[in-house]
């Protein structure tokens, strides 16, 4: 049977790991090339690299900080940040990447996400949403959420997935950063929206929170620093959601060479 | 005990995500050749045909290359070591219900078809692969965990073939191997541990099998 997958999530800024990551017995914290390892080590599912360099030359260190990340790493790779155009995606998946998001840049230019999808097939085009409740409904935010843009979340959902998008990185803005679980109404509502793969995002601080996000319709969660400030490691984590019912991928059995 | 070969030679069937395949045999020790030359993929005693985008534009290619005829003979007598991921299993079948009316390899008498309706699709996820009829020379020996990306797949396991299984709404094909031919439709390159220890073995028990 297909698994829940837990998935950190790394924000990069100019090649550096960003947001404080404590963790123990790593030579350099903020290197995204071992903190990926380890957390492939740990069990993680997959891993999400966030670039959110604010300038042309933060981003320039991208494709090199992928390149690295690959080398050690042995599960999917998904990457978003500054992808524009068919060819910025191209560039990252030859440089080690399994998928792409793309966030802002669709909203303003809905068609990228058909020419990637025909370019390089749904399973590597990821819609990234960043919705924001207003009312009874949520609106899509960008710019890190200080732009509105008037979309309604889930109309903008069907059709990017409609346009080639073959999962959803959906992020709850409310909820992110706050640690008081997922937005489950939004999960839900999207969940049902569409049928490729949702992954949740924001608010992730319990188990608890990740099942209710699974029961919710969730395929995969995402999370940051639960894992980054050290209250859980992966594999604690998924021990628990084992127990809960969850259906987990074991923790990496040890293979010898 | 064997040694693991010194080249492996990957088809560039000209798409992406072809980096964390070349990744993964650098991590075990051995020189991944990505090329389009007939002649040098005629004479691998290792070689790889890659997942490659769409069932349609997989086949194009392989035609465009002049390979059809190659890999055809190559897998029907399964003697030298091939290893095909994800659609690359898919391209060994008489079709796809993924570009209708385009000609598979026909090495395996079936077709492709999609995952139902009820489920998300594309999969995207691990899920849990089971051997049958495994013994100790499979390659596919023990059970684990694999990562799959793929909105098509084979039904069943085709007569005069071993290989494994997973559950998606229902079983369907997760590798099949015969001689020394392996053909996963999960990625082996992705599923850490567990694939490279399947990869190790096609690369070292290849040889030793016949």
């Amino acid at each position: 049977m297909l698994t829940t997958r837990i998935i950190p999530c790394l924000d990069v800024k100019d090649g550096r790991v960003v947001k404080g990551v404590k963790f123990q017995g790593l030579r350099d914290a903020g290197a995204p090339a071992e903190l990926a390892h380890a957390y492939e080590l740990q069990g993680a599912d997959e891993i999400i690299l966030l670039d959110v360099s604010a300038t042309h030359e933060g981003r320039a260190h991208q494709i090199d900080t992928v390149k690295r990340v690959r080398e050690k790493l042995s599960i999917p790779l998904t990457i978003g940040g500054g992808v524009r155009q068919p060819e910025d995606a191209g560039r990252l998946l030859d440089a080690g990447a399994d998928k792409v998001s793309v966030n802002s840049a669709a909203v303003r230019d809905p068609d990228l996400l058909s020419r990637m999808a025909e370019r390089f097939g749904s399973q590597c085009t990821v819609i990234s949403i960043d919705g924001a409740r207003v009312g009874d409904h949520w609106e899509v935010v960008v710019r890190g959420g200080r732009e509105k843009t008037g979309l309604d979340a889930i109309e903008w959902v069907k059709r990017a997935v409609s346009l080639g998008a073959g999962e959803v990185l959906l992020t709850s803005w409310d909820r992110d950063g706050t640690r008081s679980g997922y937005d489950l109404d939004f999960l839900r509502a999207v969940s049902q929206a569409v049928r490729v793969p949702v992954i949740a995002s924001g608010g992730a601080n319990t188990p608890e929170h990740m099942v209710e996000a699974v029961e919710a319709g969730a395929d995969a969660v995402l999370a940051a620093s639960i894992f980054h400030d050290g209250d859980w490691t992966v594999d604690a984590l998924k021990d628990v959601l084992a127990n809960k019912g969850l259906r987990i991928r074991s923790a990496a059995k040890r293979e010898n060479p | 005990m064997s040694k693991n070969p010194e080249q492996v030679v990957i088809i560039r069937t000209g798409v992406a995500n072809i980096a964390s395949m070349l990744a993964a045999f650098e991590r075990l020790g051995v020189t991944p050749l990505l090329t389009e030359d007939r002649e040098i993929i005629a004479d691998a005693d290792h070689l790889v045909l890659p997942g490659v985008g769409a069932f349609g534009a997989g086949m194009k290619r392989l035609e465009e290359l002049g390979l059809v005829d190659i890999l055809r003979a190559r897998l029907i007598s399964s003697e030298r070591a091939t290893f095909c991921v994800c659609l690359g299993l898919q391209l060994l079948c008489q079709g796809s219900e993924e570009s209708p009316g385009v000609e598979g390899l026909g090495v395996i008498e079936d077709h492709a078809r999609r995952f139902s309706d009820e489920l998300r699709v594309p999969q995207l996820g691990w899920n849990q692969v089971t051997p049958v009829d495994a013994d100790a020379n499979a390659f596919l020996t023990e059970e684990g965990y694999a990562y799959y990306a793929n909105s098509y797949r084979l039904a069943s396991i085709p007569e005069g073939w071993r290989g494994a299984t997973s559950t998606y709404g229902a079983p369907f094909v997760a590798a099949i191997e015969r001689g020394n031919t392996l053909a996963c439709q999960f990625h082996p390159e992705l599923s850490s541990a567990w694939g490279q220890a399947l990869m190790r073995r096609w690369l070292l028990g290849a040889s030793s099998q016949g």
